[in-house]
């Protein structure tokens, strides 16, 4: 008689490769250099963080109006709470500051259909084209004022997050535009052409930002007729926008060499011109290879803005010095400082985020 | 000629030709303008800040509104660019500014070369030395080998060497690039000594944990004089710039301040009422209002009042006026007559 053999239920796997006990031999105890490194980590962590977080929060100091307010040992938060207006908006006088927050809206009520996947693609390029021409247009007459009505606010009065956002945005949505055209210059086979993006990308990346922005203040007002005077921050948008241009185009310029010549040989067979085999079928595949690059130049943007604090434009970072400096809040760099890190973080990380969602969505042809 | 010299030629040309066209044509501008173009510091205490409101403050900054005063009758006609210590000069060359009221030395290359008029100095500054009590020290001259604490690339770096080589004491120095690591430091006891302009060091000790534990040594090792600045070849707007300070330093000497300046219209004092536009045309001569002086006084202040507001005891520095007493109160600021 046949005996039935009942297979024995499957055992679980051993304690020691699941659970929190398994993640955490995988990943931080699986050789002895590693288990030497965690610990020291953690002893390290052991070390800086119970500090770090008294200073930072047990001990600090949050409500109140006045230095009076901040007991010492902690951190003093108020000083970001009575100067938090100014970081954000600069000198814009108070009662205009509403034309800002106008702006801001505007600008996420107008790019939010970008963003979501329902929407059809042929209304997103239109929005998209349409934002590109209007908005800066009416930014600009809210942010500047002067029509309409709306009293005249100086850009020298711009500041704060709002100057650093103005000059991001700026030079992004410029020097995408202007880098693609040089990459496509650089590989043009009309020699002037060429001649020419070659000379202007190796001139613009051959020079530091901290230079172009210096000559865009100190310099170019002696060469230029006496009582013309550009506006400030448009010399310095000027140069922040032409230097990256010049970035953007060898970062593009990768993504075009990137695409097979089977690509173009197979658009020439279709009878396309230069601009529709670009337009169509190179530069889709090629901008979408060099996204990590791009979103990357825009990063290294986003923090270069800092450095127009030179020609004392108050950005983020200079108006955090400058609260620094008033002497009834002397003393208080390091919470100012700590202030626009967090701040220029949670723009960076959130342009990396995205970044990433739109390489995973848009990886039809290299999927691995 | 090669052509870089062509170009150095064709630049100096142009700044010139610009020099030249600008001259006289300031006050002509300013007054078309309505308002006066003044460059002042990008965040100094004491000189010129901006608080959280977004108002300017500062000596510098109400060297600036007392000027305006002066050719408006209104202290508020004031725009303020703040310029940081590289641009400043171009900017005033450019035409970008006016005056220039930003901590400026007076020297002698930025008078010549740089063609530049101090209209006079509305702060003695020099460099000194700030320490920790603990140490015990009293004169600079006791620091033989102390760790000293200085920002990189100033002047401050070089005086702070030739002071110690002068003396024949050994130096470490301990360079930072900004004011606040270098507090910093000293508070940590990385440095015995800091040093900077001493209307700095107050500053300085106002962002350590336990300021009191800390002094400035009466060494002044360097010869700071700090004033506003206008270009060359205009003299009609430099005599305006230069006589508001005189103005200010006299009304102080007179007794005159912002308070009483009504009152003592009536004073018989004759130099009082010379300088109250009460009796005489001295205004007139500068082509203003006849009371421009009283005005200014008004709405601004005498010496005294704006240095004691600033940087003195009304504000939290509490610098003393030492060099910038009177003259004859044992300091150095003095004022022609108003005659």
């Amino acid at each position: 008689m046949a005996e039935s053999r009942v297979p024995h239920s499957n055992l679980p796997p051993p304690a020691s490769t699941v659970g929190v006990v398994g993640w955490l031999r995988r990943n931080l105890f699986s050789s002895p250099l590693n288990v030497i490194l965690t610990l020291l980590a953690v002893y390290l962590l052991f070390v800086a963080l119970p500090p770090l977080l008294r200073w930072a929060f047990l001990d600090a100091s949050w409500d109140g109006d006045n230095r009076d307010a901040c007991r010492p040992g902690g951190a003093c938060w108020v000083f970001i709470r009575v100067h938090f207006d100014q970081f954000m908006y600069g000198f814009y006088p108070d009662g205009q500051r509403w034309r800002v927050n106008a702006a801001v809206l505007l600008l996420i009520l107008g790019a939010a259909p970008l963003f979501v996947r329902a929407v059809s693609s042929k209304f997103k390029i239109r929005l998209g084209l349409g934002l590109l021409i209007a908005y800066p247009l009416i930014a600009f007459i809210l942010l500047k004022g002067g029509m309409t009505g709306l009293p005249v606010v100086d850009t020298s009065q711009w500041g704060g997050l709002l100057l650093t956002l103005v000059i991001a945005g700026v030079g992004m949505t410029a020097a995408l535009p202007l880098g693609v055209l040089l990459a496509l210059g650089r590989r043009s086979r009309l020699p002037a052409i060429q001649t020419l993006c070659v000379t202007f990308i190796e001139l613009w990346r051959g020079v530091p930002l901290i230079t172009v922005l210096f000559m865009s203040s100190v310099m170019l007002p002696l060469f230029l007729p006496a009582g013309m005077n550009f506006d400030k921050l448009l010399r310095a948008l000027i140069g922040v926008t032409l230097f990256q241009a010049a970035y953007m185009a060898e970062v593009v310029r990768g993504g075009l060499q990137a695409i097979p010549k089977g690509q173009f040989e197979a658009a020439a067979a279709l009878g396309l011109g230069y601009w529709k085999t670009m337009g169509l079928i190179v530069l889709p595949q090629a901008l979408k290879l060099v996204i990590p690059g791009i979103v990357n130049t825009f990063i290294a943007l986003f923090k270069d803005t800092s450095l127009v604090l030179i020609i004392g434009l108050f950005d983020l970072m200079n108006i955090v010095h400058n609260a620094t400096t008033n002497p009834a809040w002397l003393g208080f760099s390091t919470e100012g400082y700590i202030f626009a890190a967090v701040v220029y973080w949670l723009f960076c990380f959130g342009m990396s985020r995205y970044s990433q969602n739109l390489e995973k969505h848009l990886h039809t042809g290299h999927k691995r | 000629m090669n052509p870089l010299k062509t170009f150095a030629t064709a630049t100096v040309l142009l700044l010139t030709a610009s020099g030249v066209a600008q001259a006289g044509a300031t006050l002509d501008a300013i007054k078309k303008n309505g308002f006066i173009k003044c460059g002042v510091s990008d965040g100094l205490p004491g000189f010129s800040y901006a608080d959280e409101k977004g108002n300017y403050s500062g000596i510098d900054v109400d060297v600036c509104r007392a000027v305006a005063a002066a050719v408006f009758g209104d202290a508020t006609k004031v725009k303020f660019t703040p310029l940081t210590a590289k641009e400043r000069l171009t900017a005033l060359q450019s035409g970008e500014i006016d005056v220039l009221s930003r901590n400026t030395t007076w020297t002698s290359s930025r008078d010549s070369a740089q063609g530049m008029n101090f209209a006079g100095v509305t702060y003695y500054d020099g460099q000194g030395f700030l320490v920790n009590k603990k140490l015990g020290v009293k004169s600079a001259k006791q620091l033989d080998g102390a760790t000293v604490c200085v920002q990189a690339g100033t002047t401050t770096e070089l005086n702070l060497s030739d002071y110690f080589r002068t003396n024949k004491m050994k130096l470490t120095p301990i360079t930072y690039d900004k004011s606040d690591e270098s507090a910093k430091s000293l508070e940590a006891g990385r440095c015995d000594v800091l040093t900077s302009d001493q209307s700095q060091l107050y500053a300085q000790r106002i962002k350590l944990a336990k300021p009191d534990e800390y002094v400035v040594l009466p060494e002044v090792i360097s010869k700071e004089p700090l004033g506003p600045v206008v270009r060359h070849g205009d003299d009609d707007w430099f005599d305006i710039v230069k006589w508001t300070l005189f103005v200010m330093v006299n009304a102080e000497e007179l007794g005159v301040n912002s308070k009483n300046v009504e009152e003592m219209k009536k004073s018989t004092n004759p130099d009082v009422k010379r300088l109250l536009g009460v009796e005489g045309d001295k205004g007139k001569d500068f082509g203003l209002a006849n009371d421009w002086m009283a005005v200014v006084i008004k709405q601004v202040g005498n010496y005294g009042e704006i240095f004691e507001r600033n940087v003195g005891q009304g504000s939290p520095l509490k610098i003393q006026r030492g060099l910038n007493a009177l003259w004859n109160q044992g300091g150095l600021q003095y004022a022609p007559p108003v005659r």
